[in-house]
């Protein structure tokens, strides 16, 4: 196991490396650069030129780049220039984080949840309800869902705030509106795959044992049909993080979002690659865990590596 | 050993499952008893209706879409299908125990394998902890299984295909049924390792006492093992006697054509080995007479009217064959 995780890490940092050096060589790709705007004299373009290091040859600052990245410094901003990359991070991860790890735990408890239900109920009323959810949840764009549980619960009928970050009834709206996709998607999967396991000959030898239809369906049945979700948590952290940038703006949360997207429109390279780097190393992070607990949960997966 | 205590009787048992296409009548009026002690062999061909019949014994047969449509599971006086939900677990834990065809399926992958022996003590009060772990080491010992501490750590994948059904031996064994029933334990095993498997159950049966019924679509295991056969087709009992009659003293026309159809030690180089021709019924609408007529080279008339009679050849042997009618003696 311990050899296995040790796999783990080394892969997940090999790509870290891999993705701050390809973002930071094609952020210089991009068309434009920083200092254009009309009010900068080329005197003042220069000299902030020269400021962050961009008349030094490009390996150079690349490495200068690396060195800062280990130090944890992402540098200034480029636009906003009184502050660093560091600070928008610290003021607007947490919104960000908080909003994400909400939806996370919404989609998977509930996900699994409705699954379940689904699949031992199957072809009932709740069957119905669950495979709807399903099939409405993955078929509508975040931001459509977020506007009608905007529309409906915060002004039809005034139930829930629609907008800003201030409190526990400012989170559930847009939690739910990032976790709806997730959900479904959850759900989806844990139903199919139950159905699944049923049919499998050791939930057979489960009864045979004269089990009870609890301890088989928890044991047994729902223990194994777990593992396809677990394969597919990490794009869904994925998916819950982009969905992050949608959501914070149809919900006016003060998130990353809005300075991520605004870095790339103002090629804003500090940011961008800042941004990147930090969103890239939770989603390896993410990754990673969720391939260790793959290999907790499946002991297959453990085989000759140990 | 027809003086034998009969331990389990089955009763006219009618088993169907309701599908889109139709009803399937899987099992037709099936009976036969099971002795104190005996191996009984159940053979046929694939889709006779061989497992449904064994897994009725436990009630293992989905319901919905299977149902019971006549027929009585007598244990110990008591009817299996009248059983209560309680009544039904605590029969599977303590009196019968069943070894499937697959071992590679039959058990869970993400137990380990010593916790899969053990569970099947845990709706009991009866038994501590340590009495429960010792048990599974024992009968992890019994079915020749060595560095047992090791092995009850271990997951299902980190054994070979003979050990994993020696693993389920061990699961349907260790709360000391009264019966086992193995389901072609060994049909999905190389030769070596069958042999090996036969051995072990025909040994344990020795050791313990316990009956075994034992289904497979291979004479050869029959011959081997069992002491008494029940042969099946298309969802009825054509033929049941002891080992000797069944094979010395053939009755029904289709077990004589499986004899033909399996190589014996005791052949010429003349003799050829002929296959059945044809195929079983169709169970969605099966005949109305003899089951086997469409196959039969000895088929009359009447056989494809009537179902034929059970006829008691012996106080073992029993078939279903209009051959053996008085009015067709000598034919
Ligand atoms: N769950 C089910 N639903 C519908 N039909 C079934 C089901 N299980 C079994 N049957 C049908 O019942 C009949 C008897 O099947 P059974 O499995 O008992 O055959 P078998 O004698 O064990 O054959 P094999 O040697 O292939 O195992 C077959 O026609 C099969 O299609
Ligand atoms: S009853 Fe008729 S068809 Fe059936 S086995 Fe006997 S002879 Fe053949
Ligand atoms: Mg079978």
């Amino acid at each position: 196991m311990l050899k296995y995780i040790g796999k783990r890490l080394v892969a997940a940092v090999l790509s870290l490396v891999a993705l701050i050096t390809v973002v930071f060589f094609l952020v210089r790709l991009m068309p434009g650069e920083p200092f254009t705007s009309a009010k900068l004299t080329q005197q003042v373009a220069d000299n902030m030129r020269h400021y962050y290091g961009f008349d030094k040859p490009l390996i150079v600052q690349y490495f200068q780049y690396i060195g800062n990245l280990l130090r944890g410094d992402f540098g200034y901003s480029m636009k906003y220039t009184n502050k660093t990359v560091n600070d928008i991070i610290g003021q607007t991860f947490p919104f960000s984080a908080d909003l994400g790890i909400r939806a996370l735990v919404l989609a998977i408890s509930v996900g699994l949840i409705l699954g379940i239900l689904s699949a031992l109920h199957r072809g009932k009323t709740i069957d119905f309800v669950c495979v709807l959810v399903a099939i409405i949840g993955t078929s509508m764009p975040d931001f459509i869902v977020g506007a009608l549980l905007q529309y409906f619960f915060g002004i039809k009928w005034g139930l829930l705030p629609v907008a800003r970050y201030l409190g526990f009834e400012y989170t559930i709206l847009p939690s739910i509106g990032l976790a709806f996709y997730t959900l479904a998607q959850v759900s989806r999967i844990m139903r199919a795959s139950m159905l699944e396991v049923v049919q499998q000959d050791y939930i057979k030898t489960a009864r045979a044992k004269g089990l009870s239809d609890l301890r088989i369906t928890a044991r047994h049945q729902i223990r194994n049909a777990i593992m396809p979700v677990i394969t597919v948590l990490g794009p869904t952290v994925a998916a819950v993080l982009t969905g992050t940038f949608v959501i914070e703006s149809i919900f006016a949360i003060p998130g990353m979002g809005k300075y991520y997207v605004e870095s790339v429109a103002n090629n804003d390279y500090s940011m961008i690659l800042g941004m990147t780097v930090f969103y890239g190393s939770f989603l390896i992070l993410c990754n990673l865990i969720v391939d260790i607990l793959y290999g907790v949960v499946d002991p297959r997966v453990r085989v000759g590596s140990r | 050993m027809s003086e034998r205590e009969k331990i389990l009787e089955i009763r006219n048992l009618v088993f169907s499952f309701r599908t889109y296409g139709g009803v399937v009548h899987a099992v037709r009026d099936v009976s036969f008893d099971v002795r104190k002690g005996e191996i009984l062999g159940i053979v046929g061909e694939s889709g006779c209706g061989k497992s449904v019949t064994a897994q009725c014994i436990l009630r293992l047969n989905p319901e919905p879409p299977g149902f019971f449509e006549n027929g009585e599971i007598l244990y110990a006086g008591q009817d299996v299908l009248k059983m209560k939900k309680k009544e039904l677990r605590n029969f599977r834990t303590r009196e019968v125990g069943f070894v499937f065809q697959d071992p590679m399926t039959s058990l869970n992958p993400t137990m380990r394998i010593g916790a899969q022996i053990e569970e099947v003590f845990l709706s009991r009060t009866d038994v501590t902890k340590s009495e429960v772990k010792e048990k599974a080491l024992n009968i992890l010992r019994l079915v020749g299984i060595s560095d047992v501490e090791r092995r009850y750590r271990q997951y299902p994948h980190e054994l070979s295909g003979g050990m994993k059904q020696r693993i389920m031996i061990a699961i349907a064994l260790v709360s000391e049924p009264s019966v086992i029933i193995c389901d072609e334990p060994t049909t999905s095993l190389d030769v070596t390792i069958e042999a090996q498997i036969l051995d072990l159950l025909k040994e344990l049966r020795e050791r313990l006492g316990t009956s075994v019924i034992m289904i497979t679509h291979d004479l050869g295991v029959i011959a081997k093992m069992c002491d008494r056969v029940v042969v099946m087709y298309g969802g009825k009992v054509v033929e049941t006697g002891d080992i000797r009659e069944i094979f010395y003293e053939t009755a029904h026309p289709y077990t004589q054509g499986l004899l033909k159809s399996i190589a014996r030690l005791d052949m010429d180089k003349t003799d050829v080995l002929t296959p059945i021709e044809g195929t079983p019924p169709d169970l969605f609408s099966p005949p109305e007479g003899c089951p086997f007529a469409a196959r039969c080279d000895r088929a009359m008339a009447v056989c494809q009217r009537y179902m034929p009679f059970e006829s008691r050849l012996s106080e073992e042997h029993m078939t279903r064959c209009w051959l053996q009618h008085e009015l067709a003696k000598g034919i």
